[in-house]
């Protein structure tokens, strides 16, 4: 196997248009319409070891993309259409790039397709949340995760050359799963018939033209010589379906980070290493001001609004304990600083007064839900000095356990606000109280009564929002005991438990994509079917065919 | 093997009347063929009786009945040869099983892909050279365009047999598309790019059928091996007239050189007495070559390694070869990396593409020595050559940087400077075109090109191939 993520130079996940490898990023002055047209640099890959042919990808490119989705958001407001295009002759995009997954370790190729489904949901999700529609409009063939790219867009557009097609090709060549929610937002998105998915999915050509519409797998297709023409229709029309914003953005300057063995320091938060331990500590540093007090303060502020810039630290953060740090189990957070700070900009994303707000809104919803795909533990630790509040009570709850000092010479400050009644709600649709009182609902609707109140240890625990509250005197000795613990335990055993438990509740699109499709998915990648000597990954582009075990489990 | 059955709209030798799903398929596709035929072909020639040879059988006084047909009243047919008792695959990994009388349904989709991509090439070719016919040096020329034409359609024929009989639905599907897709077409063209560069000249034409026909002949070669044997049957069959195709290519540039020459070494202006320079003749063969090299595909390719491991398309002239699994050999290739070639050794099945490239480039020097010994004949010193297989590449790992004419790197801008010693300039191709009158009284040919040795069915060169 060739060199783990870890072997080789950290990866970064910050980047910037100008630095753009492999995706080009036009937003026309006073038009709101932007392109943002793939033609992927065969030889720019994270790795040597492969080279990224036909617009396939790697964890570099979809990095470059989740970072376009998120400058559209905050820094052009007034596009509301973007068009997805390939910038390759007669292909728009092969996907995930085979000899990458085939050289890559499990754990990499879990992260890989984990970020790429969140750079998708996030797509969608500036779709639902925000004034953008998304436009693939595919110039050539789309095969695998390129045509999953296409299927979290609003629409699709296919180019009808009678040559070019949607396709999975991932099943018949390469033994595995369209990963990336293909198969999910086939059926459950645009609801295509299961047994049509069936047949498109076991023909690694894929379909083409009329047939694809008429299938539902695209919306339309063009011909060449109209293509620029039906492109700007489309988008025109996907325009007009949602409001038009101001036309000044904010800038996302780039954060500013001290990054050492120790650990990662940002402004406001710090991700230390205890050496040793396989454990983290996560800790969140509130500002001693509240800062702006409405939403024009807040827009005035942009970047530099502590808020944001905590959730984009705090997000930075999770993605390299992810993919540079896969040695760390447990993750121990603390929100520390005044409430108040916490509850005063709680109260401005409430009013969400503007663009600007709902923004950062949106992106505070994000980091919670990515909070709850780490494949690490998180223990919440509310001890003296912290302050999990307002958008912090979120987090709080979202950590699979919540330990709470019960002294009452050392009180802490737990407070929830507005926003937990329905601002952030979780990948399965509902709240963090509802889910975490799935058989009291009543319980949710209790503690929602104490919004803007401060809550000691006993009242919280009453509540049920603590796992333990132990007293000074065991506190120690009790949370020692529990991180010692944690770290014992069997990794994989651990990632599966917590994903099991941590989405109570009805299934969506996004549970099934994270639960059902990548669990098989990362499944597949482990057998001897796929990854075995004779395996179809490891037998794709070598002169060998698979063999299989054709024992169906 | 049933008898030809003549009385059928359809000719062929593959019981059609027995197999009626079949024959309404094909008797369904064949106006659309006809259409198609009238529509995109040499359509300015439909009403004139021209001296063709037409296939009614396999064997040796049946695959060449000469007579005056309109074309489209032409007889397309479908002939494979006879099977063969017990053919075994010959190479890959069912290497000494049973040869498929039925498509392997694992295989089905790459088989459909292989079929499709061949198939698509032969209307291509027809429409790309649907004008030539006004230009034709001579009568004999043009009866020899139109004969490639019509057998192009033939091969078409012989292609949709294949997909109709034993792909179901999708196989008449991909059949109509055939008659969809237009060369050049922005819309839908053809699926590989030199099916879609214009052939408007004659000299480009009779490049085309020396070097691009002759990519169709090692195509048609490694198909021959197929383990699914109504494929290799149908291609062992359409070799037959690929033949004639490079012959029309191999003769019609060495008369144009033979024209040149003669003038020459009778010390005339070759220009001023309307024939074409060697070097101008140097520069298209260099452009068709380069163009008809880049057909076999990128030179490392997993494709090419799936279709030799499933016994699907084979090395031209597989029994040649000690031994037919290539596994576990090496095939060295010199690889650009950061702007210097590096000689790599990549595994044998996924460089099938560059070994049946390699046969194809030492039967084109075959060709060009020909075209050496007419220079030499007239005591000429002129050579032609080929250009390296890295020259003026557009698919395959050359693609991406320039190359000499002796396959050397260079970077863009020098290439640019020396691009028209190598290959056409507008002057050439203006120069070119302004040769092409067409002549059609019997007797005379045009002034750029000698007549041929000998005629057709043992006419003579100047009868009258083409009643106008």
């Amino acid at each position: 196997m060739a060199a783990t993520a870890t072997a080789t130079a950290p990866i970064e996940f910050q980047t910037h248009p100008s630095r753009y490898k492999h995706w080009k990023l036009d937003v026309p002055a006073g038009s709101d319409c932007a392109a943002l047209t793939m033609a992927v640099q065969p030889l720019e890959g994270l790795r040597d070891s492969y080279e990224l042919k036909l617009n396939s990808y790697d964890l570099g490119v979809d990095i470059e993309l989740a970072d376009a989705i998120q400058r559209l958001r905050f820094e052009q407001p007034q596009v509301r259409c973007i068009v997805v295009t390939g910038g390759l002759d007669r292909v728009f995009c092969a996907g995930a790039n085979i000899h990458m997954l085939g050289s890559s370790t499990h754990g990499f190729k879990v992260n890989f397709c984990k970020y790429t489904n969140e750079t998708r949901l996030y797509l969608e999700d500036a779709s639902e949340h925000s004034n953008k529609r998304f436009l693939c409009a595919l110039n050539g063939t789309a095969s695998g995760g390129g045509y999953e790219l296409a299927l979290a867009c609003d629409k699709i557009l296919l180019c009808d050359d009678r040559n070019s097609a949607v396709s999975f090709p991932e099943l018949p060549l390469l033994g595995v799963l369209p990963g990336t929610g293909g198969l999910t937002r086939l059926v459950d998105k645009r609801k295509v018939r299961k047994d049509q998915a069936d047949v498109f999915s076991s023909i690694a050509e894929g379909i083409k033209g009329k047939r694809a519409v008429e299938w539902g797998l695209v919306d339309r297709i063009a011909p060449l010589s109209r293509w620029k023409e039906a492109v700007a229709e489309m988008a025109r029309e996907l325009a007009r379906e949602t409001p038009a914003n101001a036309a000044r953005g904010v800038e996302l300057p780039a954060l500013k980070v001290e990054a050492s063995e120790a650990g990662r320091h940002y402004e406001y938060v710090t991700l230390a290493f205890e050496p040793g331990s396989r454990r983290a500590s996560l800790t969140l540093k509130l500002p001693a001001e509240p800062g702006p007090r409405d939403g024009a303060a807040a827009l005035a502020a942009g970047a530099r609004w502590w808020m944001l810039q905590l959730l984009r630290e705090l997000d930075d953060a999770l993605l390299h304990l992810r993919l540079n740090h896969p040695l760390i189990g447990l993750v121990v957070l603390r929100v520390v600083g005044d409430a108040q700070v916490a509850l005063a900009a709680d109260a401005v994303l409430a009013k969400n007064e503007n663009w600007f707000v709902n923004e950062v809104r949106g992106q505070a919803r994000r980091v919670l839900k990515r909070v709850e795909n780490m494949a690490k533990s998180l223990y919440a630790v509310a001890d003296s000095g912290t302050a999990f509040a307002g958008t912090f009570f979120e987090l709080y709850l979202a950590c699979d356990r919540q330990y709470l000092l019960n002294d009452s010479d050392q009180p802490v400050a737990l407070c929830v606000a507005d926003l937990s009644r329905g601002a952030y709600p979780m990948a399965n649709g509902l709240t963090r109280l509802q889910t975490r009182f799935l058989a009291e609902p009543a319980r949710a609707a209790k503690v929602l009564e104490h919004v803007g109140a401060p809550l000691d240890a006993d009242s919280a625990n009453e509540l049920g929002l603590a796992t333990f509250a132990p007293d000074s005197i065991d506190w120690d000795d009790e949370l020692r005991l529990a991180l010692e613990e944690r770290v014992s335990f069997s990794p994989d055993g651990l990632t599966g438990m917590e994903q099991n438990l941590r989405f109570a509740g009805p299934e969506t699109l996004e549970t099934k994509i994270f639960g059902r499709l990548s669990a098989w998915q990362n499944w597949i990648f482990q057998r001897p079917n796929a990854v075995g000597e004779r395996g179809a990954l490891k037998c794709y582009g070598t002169p060998k065919a698979p063999e299989f075990d054709y024992q169906r489990t | 093997m049933p008898a030809i059955d003549y009385s059928q709209k359809i000719p062929n030798n593959v019981d059609l009347k027995s197999d009626k799903k079949l024959q309404r398929a094909l008797e369904e596709w064949q106006p659309n063929f006809v259409e198609w035929w009238c529509s995109t072909g040499p359509t300015d020639f439909n009403a004139n009786e021209v001296y063709l040879r037409t296939a009614v059988g396999v064997d040796r006084d049946g695959w060449a009945q000469f007579g005056y047909v309109k074309m489209p009243d032409y007889r397309w047919g479908i002939f494979l040869e006879p099977q063969q008792e017990g053919r075994k695959i010959g190479f890959g990994d069912h290497y000494g099983e049973a040869a498929w009388q039925e498509v392997p349904g694992e295989y089905r989709n790459w088989l459909r892909r292989l079929i499709v991509t061949q198939a698509d090439t032969e209307p291509a070719s027809v429409e790309q050279q649907r004008l030539l016919g006004h230009t034709a040096p001579s009568l004999y020329d043009m009866r020899n365009l139109f004969q490639v034409n019509v057998e192009e359609g033939r091969h078409l024929w012989a292609m949709v047999y294949v997909l109709q009989r034993y792909f179901g639905r999708d196989g008449r599907e991909e059949a109509e598309e055939l008659l969809q897709r237009r060369s050049g077409n922005p819309d839908h063209p053809r699926i590989l790019g030199t099916f879609n560069e214009p052939c408007e000249d004659w000299l480009s034409f009779l490049c085309f059928t020396m070097f691009t026909d002759r990519d169709g002949k090692y195509q048609l070669l490694s198909l021959a091996e197929s383990g699914f044997d109504p494929l290799a049957r149908t291609c062992r069959f359409m070799l037959t007239e690929e033949a004639h195709h490079m012959f029309v290519g191999q003769t019609g540039v060495g008369r144009v050189i033979e024209r040149t020459c003669q003038l020459m070494k009778a010390g005339k202006d070759v220009v001023k007495e309307g024939a074409v320079p060697l070097e101008i003749i140097q520069k298209y063969i260099s452009f068709w070559l380069a163009s008809s090299t880049d057909l076999f595909g990128s030179e490392i390719s997993s494709n090419s390694a799936n279709f030799f491991r499933s016994g699907l398309k084979g090395r031209a002239f597989e029994d040649k070869y000690d031994e037919h699994l290539a596994l576990n050999q090496a095939y060295a290739i010199d690889l650009p990396e950061g702007g210097k070639l590096v000689r790599k050794e990549v595994e044998m099945r996924n460089a099938m593409n560059e070994v049946l490239r390699d046969a194809y480039l030492e039967d084109n020097q075959k060709g060009i020595d020909y075209w050496n010994r007419i220079c030499e004949k007239h005591g000429i010193e002129f050579r032609f050559r080929m250009p390296h297989r890295r020259f003026h590449r557009k698919i395959g790992v050359y693609a991406d940087a320039c190359y000499d004419i002796d396959g050397n790197p260079l970077d863009a801008a020098k290439f640019e400077a020396r691009a028209g010693d190598w290959l056409p300039t507008a002057q050439d191709k203006a120069y070119v075109k302004s040769l092409m009158k067409g002549v059609r009284e019997k007797g005379k040919i045009a002034s750029w090109i000698a007549p041929p040795a000998k005629g057709i069915d043992d006419k003579g060169w100047d009868w009258e191939y083409v009643k106008l």
